[in-house]
């Protein structure tokens, strides 16, 4: 971009998302995608004691921890709070990152509203394209590609799990660090949290944040033990469709659909899976999609980059135990 | 109590949808329908207003929606399932409006009811299953200045106070605000009810409102695409993948795509 391009474009800001002090994956490739634009980047972290190296490493120059007086640090609108402490104190901000989840899609709407800005929601990526801030998403469980320009003073992106890939650089300079502290405002204040109860976490990645995710439907018949010997040995997450959640086969947690997670990992398995709309639609962003089923008129295989139709009882086993040779 | 469920009129997701020269979704087709996640709303809504005393003198369960002339049809469902009263906020100024343009004429017309008679409960559901942005009742809560209790699946009222238990991606929660407030359901807890003969057949009798924007006291520039700040500038419908393989046989093609896999640099 030329130096006039790049002052219309701003400064960019990006909503680190974190859990018991430790960065989340995903804000990693935020930071990432954010260095890729070649232009100032600012980590905000609701809280204390981030990670300021490791930020650093991924594209942060300065990092902004920001205390919430008078109200839970976690809710929605205290998150917005923040933010719109920061960004001012930032200035210029022509664009913040948000990851693409229900709390940060959130924390946008309400940013939104207050200020002006412009939201695009699930997006695969962002340029500063004829003057503006311009984001790039499928829709329509993924049958068509759009380009989303912001208007309004800022641009708000959520972005997609795995939009890029986080790369740390070697030798990024110690950033600075900025303390902040906002006030909460009444619409936090007005929430009380009763009670937290951190929700138990399985050995394998998060199914929202995976690389690898290994779908179970109803093809598996109840029985996800092959499902998750091979999420395993892929090192990847268990998901399932609509059907096998509400037959009770595996957790609720784990359904992947417009309505359960929408994922968008590097390789999607799906055992199986017939690939309805519903489901379509929460893992059309899924770069390599390979599936197996004994139905060769299952939907899936309309968008699948390689499809087996075969007995899943015979495939399955297989195709573990191979994976498992192979790595000796 | 006054319960006020925001529902949204969509195209069927089991049928192929496309979007116009200008980025904007087709809408308007025979099939389009209640979107499915504010079924669970409206339950949501019915639930909670029939835990204080619904339907009797002085409760009352509002279906509100912003959308096409079609879009009544989807106040009806709301109505059949148990509603007592819809608002249909119709005005062609509104078409193209994005989802923060959208959830201020929805806050708008909120606005109005509340003046009327007063609101305690807003509920909306996760998300539209056509743009999937799950924007809209964020939005509300904080046009309306209300408190936001969002994902619920358990909710209750009592004293002027909304509990709610929600779970996020990594926590349970349990969440009370004062009233009003704005809420949204997920499609866990609220499986939605079937609209009986009687309900259908009342449903015709239920009275309808139609606002315009000037009934709201809402200017053009505010709605729109020039109330908004986003515009669709591309929309190119995706090709097909032209490397795709699709293989028929049982355990003799799991060689074949291991290799591919490890190509891929996944084995």
């Amino acid at each position: 971009m030329s130096e006039q391009e790049n002052r219309a474009a701003g400064r960019v800001a990006v909503l680190v998302d974190h859990l018991d002090g430790a960065v989340r994956p995903t804000a990693l490739e935020l930071l990432t995608l954010a260095r890729g634009l070649g232009l100032e980047v600012h980590a905000v972290w609701v809280g204390y004691s981030a990670p300021s190296a490791e930020l650093a490493a991924h594209g942060a120059d300065a990092v902004h921890e920001v205390a919430v007086d008078g109200a839970d640090a976690q809710l929605t609108a205290s998150v917005v709070d923040a933010l719109q402490t920061v960004l001012p104190a930032i200035g210029d901000v022509g664009l913040l990152l948000v990851p693409s989840t229900f709390e940060g899609r959130e924390v946008a709407a309400r940013l939104a509203v207050r200020t002006g800005a412009g939201v695009v929601t699930g997006a695969s990526g962002v340029a500063f394209e004829d003057g503006r801030w311009t984001a790039h998403k499928s829709v329509l469980a993924g049958a068509w590609d759009t380009a989303c320009a912001v208007t309004g003073p800022l641009a708000v992106v959520a972005v997609a799990p795995h939009a890029v890939q986080a790369v740390a650089q070697d030798g990024a300079a110690e950033p600075s660090v900025v303390r902040h502290t906002a006030e909460a405002s009444a619409a936090a204040r007005a929430v009380t949290v009763v009670s937290r109860t951190r929700r138990p976490t399985s050995e394998r990645p998060p199914l929202a944040e995976a690389e690898v995710v290994v779908v179970g439907g109803r093809g598996v018949e109840g029985d996800f033990s092959g499902v998750e010997e091979l999420a395993d040995v892929l090192g990847g997450a268990v998901g399932a469709t609509r059907v096998a959640t509400d037959e009770g086969w595996i957790g609720h947690e784990a359904q992947v659909g417009q309505t359960g997670v929408t994922i968008s990992p590097r390789l999607y398995v799906g055992l199986g899976v017939s690939g309805a709309v519903h489901h379509k639609g929460g893992m059309a962003a899924s770069a390599t999609v390979v599936a197996v089923n004994s139905d060769p008129d299952a939907p899936i295989f309309e968008f699948a980059d390689y499809g087996i139709v075969g007995d899943l009882t015979e495939v399955l086993p297989a195709l573990t135990a191979e994976l498992r040779r192979r790595r000796g | 109590m006054r319960v006020v469920v925001c529902v949204k009129h969509v195209p069927d997701i089991q049928q192929p949808r496309s979007l116009r020269s200008d980025g904007l979704l087709v809408r308007g087709g025979d099939d389009d329908t209640l979107n499915e996640l504010d079924e669970d709303a409206v339950e949501a809504g019915l639930r909670t207003a029939e835990a204080a005393g619904f339907p009797a003198e002085g409760h009352d369960v509002t279906v509100l929606t912003v959308g096409p002339s079609a879009a009544v049809e989807s106040l009806r469902r709301g109505l059949a399932m148990g509603a007592s009263t819809a608002v249909h906020v119709h005005d062609d100024a509104v078409a193209g409006s994005d989802a923060i343009a959208t959830a201020r004429v929805l806050a708008a017309a909120v606005a109005k009811l509340h003046a009327e008679q007063p609101v305690d409960v807003l509920v909306a559901g996760m998300a539209a299953l056509d743009g999937l942005t799950s924007l809209v009742p964020a939005a509300l809560a904080e046009l309306l200045g209300w408190p936001q209790l969002t994902l619920a699946d358990r909710i209750e009222v009592a004293d002027g106070v909304v509990s709610v238990r929600r779970e996020t991606s990594t926590d349970v929660e349990e969440l009370t605000a004062p009233t009003p407030a704005v809420l949204s359901v997920t499609d866990q807890a609220f499986r939605a009810r079937f609209p009986n003969f009687k309900g259908i057949m009342a449903a015709r009798k239920k009275p309808v409102t139609t606002w315009t924007l000037a009934d709201l006291d809402l200017a053009e520039s505010a709605v729109g695409p020039a109330g908004s700040a986003t515009r669709v500038v591309h929309a190119v419908e995706r090709p097909e993948r032209p490397d795709r393989v699709l293989v028929t046989g049982d355990a003799e093609t799991v060689p074949a795509l291991v290799d591919y896999l490890s190509q891929k640099g996944f084995a």
